[in-house]
């Protein structure tokens, strides 16, 4: 049976859980779609096209010590690709006791995305001690990027395409700063999460002030 | 002491000269352990059945309503401990509402009557008061062992009752139960002079104990073997608990993680130095790489390693698992990776049973992390006497399948979960057929089996055709039509347990296997195809078959939301909630 004629997930009329909804696609929302254009907006993206962004990297980092994020083999994109931004939550599923839900202390953990990229890594912020670990880290992460200190500006550039892109993070309040203005114990405790954004989108978002028009990822 | 029944009269014994007599028939009998043996011996005549009925002293009760408490009491009169599961197994993932049933109370009447003498309890998904703990406490004298495992309805006041009434008690085992956790005093209900535990386990239960109490019990329970203890047991306090139990064979750890001194650490690795009979070991909460060296002492002997709390990295794991060089079972959190499960596949050759669980199931933006097929692909190569898998991951090739069962024919336990429902083959985009039925065309032993993925009816007429062997099946967003169902019940003999939710299967798949339901021990079906009249028909054609539906609010009338369908000698519930209809 070929895939094009697999079926498609059902509608359950009765409950109104629209199984389509529940679906990863790389779409909006709302928008129909056969089975067999989901399977295809699936598809990971093109290996040039991670080349480009030079994100990932195939060497391993054991002299970092205890961060909890590891070095992946492989830099492809998983396949669900982005999720719309209102997914239902399936009950009940997958099928994992609720007992394991807390399996990872996540309280500290904060998601770093980058723009750009169409994944996310999580980092531990308590397994470092200084804005520099933490830029080295994110540097590990992505092994492309180099630290450049200009003027006392903390900026990760990547070398294969120039760009430069600069730490901000969201804290408790829901603003956007730049990552390395206030004491590295009250990032600690206010970052929510952290965004690497292209310089040229961070005009705007001075040091110490919420941003005017950043979009959280 | 069997109670004897009455003697046959004089012609029936001079008929019985050239058998065995009863008594050394039922002596024989006593060796026979497996209770489907026991159930085979039953069938060959009036004789064995009688004998087989006097000599028995287990009972297994896969299903709480498919007999009662009254019917059991009159076939066996000599029972000593009692095995009983309760709800379906959905349960566990919140698919069955609470107050659903399976409450052990009414069984426990019976019992405090019929078997006065009951030493052991065992019970799974079901529903146990404090009131029940009590009366179980203060109507079985001499009872031995409990184990609760994934119940609910009780809380810790309950488990003060056993501890302060049961003097004999051997076996205390509370393992993942929703129950409420009023705190930890009842560890300081067992009496002074009570020595005889040899099992404690509350390694789920969340609340402070009380060390001293805990540290006194310990050191004057001898025989104690088995240790589980929860996350507020801290390493300090373990190291103090763990010169007492140089005899534990598993050994459940609290958190193990905390500052400790130079000198405080080396106590800590003489402590586990001492253990060398352990051959489970499990708990490791926030276990860091900076004291799990601690442990390697520990685990020369380890054949049972469950790692299922403490999110490893690869790095950690891969220093771990060479001091565990007689391993056959592992249990990880899939923060280890991919290189984790090399490691896996390159230290741990007497590996039989793998089991990954997802550190973060509900996460919904897409994280890089978690495991792939390449790990498993890995472990197969390494591990070649696998045979018990259970994996969770957020992609999976055919390929990488197939791979896997060249690698490990001989799995018993397939249960591969893919947990983005409908996904594809991560490389072809093909739905995962190809990789199941490689997997049951391989592997001629399989018993169980969870598919996952994008999956057509392909799969089952694959697994209709080849998994001859197959007992229990667990379907997932899954199917074309009910044609896939059908190919299920109708290829697969030995079916006992089907568990199906949200798939395309409807009325004329759930009918087609009126002759099979007898012989299996249950059906679920939930957010299928399936109707009212549907079930009613089933029902109506198979008498003997318990027919029930669950009523979801705001469900309408001619939908069969989740139907729960099993044999009974008992007839319908009489205990049923209103939401739960017998058709």
């Amino acid at each position: 049976m070929s895939p094009e004629t697999a079926r498609n997930p059902p509608e359950s009329e009765v409950t109104g859980l629209n199984f389509k909804e529940t679906e990863l696609t790389l779409g909006l929302p709302g928008e129909s779609r056969t089975q067999a254009e989901i399977v295809s907006k699936n598809s990971k993206r093109g290996f040039s096209e991670t080349v480009d962004l030079n994100l990932g990297s195939s060497s391993s980092s054991e002299t970092r010590g205890r961060s909890q994020v590891e070095e992946q083999g492989e830099s492809e994109a998983p396949c669900a690709g982005k999720p719309p931004a209102s997914k239902a939550q399936v009950v009940g599923w997958p099928p994992v006791r609720s007992f394991r839900k807390n399996a990872l202390k996540s309280c500290t953990y904060v998601k770093v995305a980058v723009d750009g990229a169409p994944y996310l890594r999580k980092v531990d912020l308590e397994t470092y001690s200084s804005y520099q670990q933490l830029l080295s880290a994110l540097e590990n992460m992505f092994t492309c990027f180099t630290i450049r200190n200009v003027l006392n500006e903390r900026k990760l550039m990547d070398p294969v395409n120039g760009t430069e892109y600069v730490p901000t993070y969201e804290d408790k309040d829901g603003d956007w700063m730049l990552v390395g203005d206030v004491p590295w114990k009250m990032f600690v405790a206010s970052c929510k999460r952290i965004r690497l954004m292209k310089s040229s989108e961070a005009v705007g978002l001075a040091p110490g002030t919420p941003a005017q028009s950043a979009s959280a990822s | 002491m069997a109670s004897k029944r009455q003697k046959d009269s004089p012609e029936e014994e001079k008929k019985q000269a050239s058998s065995f007599p009863d008594e050394v028939l039922e002596c024989v009998l006593g060796f026979v352990k497996s209770h489907r043996d026991r159930s085979s011996v039953s069938l060959v005549c009036k004789d064995w059945y009688n004998a087989e009925r006097w000599s028995r002293t287990h009972v297994f009760i896969g299903n709480c309503y498919s007999v009662s408490p009254e019917i059991l009491v009159r076939r066996f009169p000599n029972i000593r401990s009692v095995t009983l599961k309760g709800k379906p197994r959905f349960s566990d993932f919140n698919l069955v509402p609470l107050n659903w049933g399976a409450d052990i109370h009414a069984w426990l009447v019976v019992f405090a009557s019929a078997y006065s003498f009951l030493e052991e309890l065992r019970l799974k998904r079901m529903t146990i008061t404090d009131e029940s703990l009590e009366f179980l406490a203060k109507s079985f004298p001499n009872f031995k062992a409990l184990s609760l495992v994934s119940c609910d309805g009780f809380s810790t006041d309950g488990l003060k009752a056993i501890v302060a009434h049961c003097k004999n008690l051997t076996e205390l085992d509370i393992l993942e139960n929703g129950i409420d956790d009023l705190g930890g005093s009842w560890l300081s209900c067992f009496p002074e002079n009570f020595t005889s535990l040899e099992v404690l386990n509350f390694a789920s239960l969340n609340s402070e104990v009380n060390f001293d109490a805990l540290e006194r019990l310990v050191a004057r329970c001898k025989s104690l073997k088995v240790l589980k203890v929860n996350k507020n047991v801290t390493l300090e306090q373990l190291q103090r608990l763990l010169v007492h139990t140089s005899q534990l064979t598993e050994l459940g750890t609290g958190s193990f993680s905390q500052e400790l001194t130079l000198r405080e650490y080396s106590e800590l690795e003489s402590a586990f130095s001492n253990c060398k009979n352990l051959y489970t070991l499990s708990g490791l909460s926030e276990a860091t790489s900076l004291y799990l060296p601690a442990l390697y002492p520990a685990c020369v002997n380890l054949t049972f390693l469950n790692l299922s709390d403490a999110a490893l990295q690869s790095a950690e794991l891969a220093k771990l698992l060479p001091h565990c060089p007689h391993l056959r079972r592992l249990w990880v959190l899939d923060t280890v990776e991919d290189k984790g499960l090399e490691a896996v596949g390159s230290s741990c050759p007497l590996l039989e049973e793998l089991r990954v669980f997802p550190a973060e199931p509900f996460e919904q933006d897409v994280v890089i992390g978690g495991v792939t097929e390449s790990g498993f692909v890995a472990v197969s190569q390494g591990c070649r006497k696998l045979h018990y898998v259970l994996y969770f991951c957020r992609r999976m090739t055919n390929s990488a399948v197939a791979a896997v069962v060249k690698n490990c024919p001989d799995f018993t336990h397939f249960r591969l979960c893919i947990m983005n429902p409908w996904e594809p083959d991560y490389l072809t985009k093909e739905p995962m057929d190809e990789a199941f039925g490689v997997v049951v065309k391989t592997c001629t032993k399989l018993q169980r089996l969870a598919v996952s993925g994008l999956l057509t009816d392909l799969t089952f007429e694959y697994i209709g055709k080849y998994a001859k062997n197959l007992e229990t099946l667990s379907v997932a967003f899954a199917g074309s039509s009910d044609r896939g169902m059908q190919c299920v019940l109708a290829g697969c003999p030995k079916l006992r347990k089907l568990e199906i939710r949200d798939c395309p299967f409807g009325n004329a798949a759930l009918l087609s296997g009126l002759e099979r339901y007898e012989s299996m021990r249950s059906l679920w079906m939930s957010a299928c195809h399936v109707t009212m009249n549907g079930c009613r028909l089933l029902a109506r054609e198979m008498p003997r078959l318990n027919v029930e539906v669950i009523k979801e609010d705001g469900s309408d009338d001619t939908h069969a939301e989740k139907v729960y369908v099993y044999r009974s000698v008992a007839g319908p519930r009489r205990d049923a909630p209103p939401f739960v209809l017998t058709l």
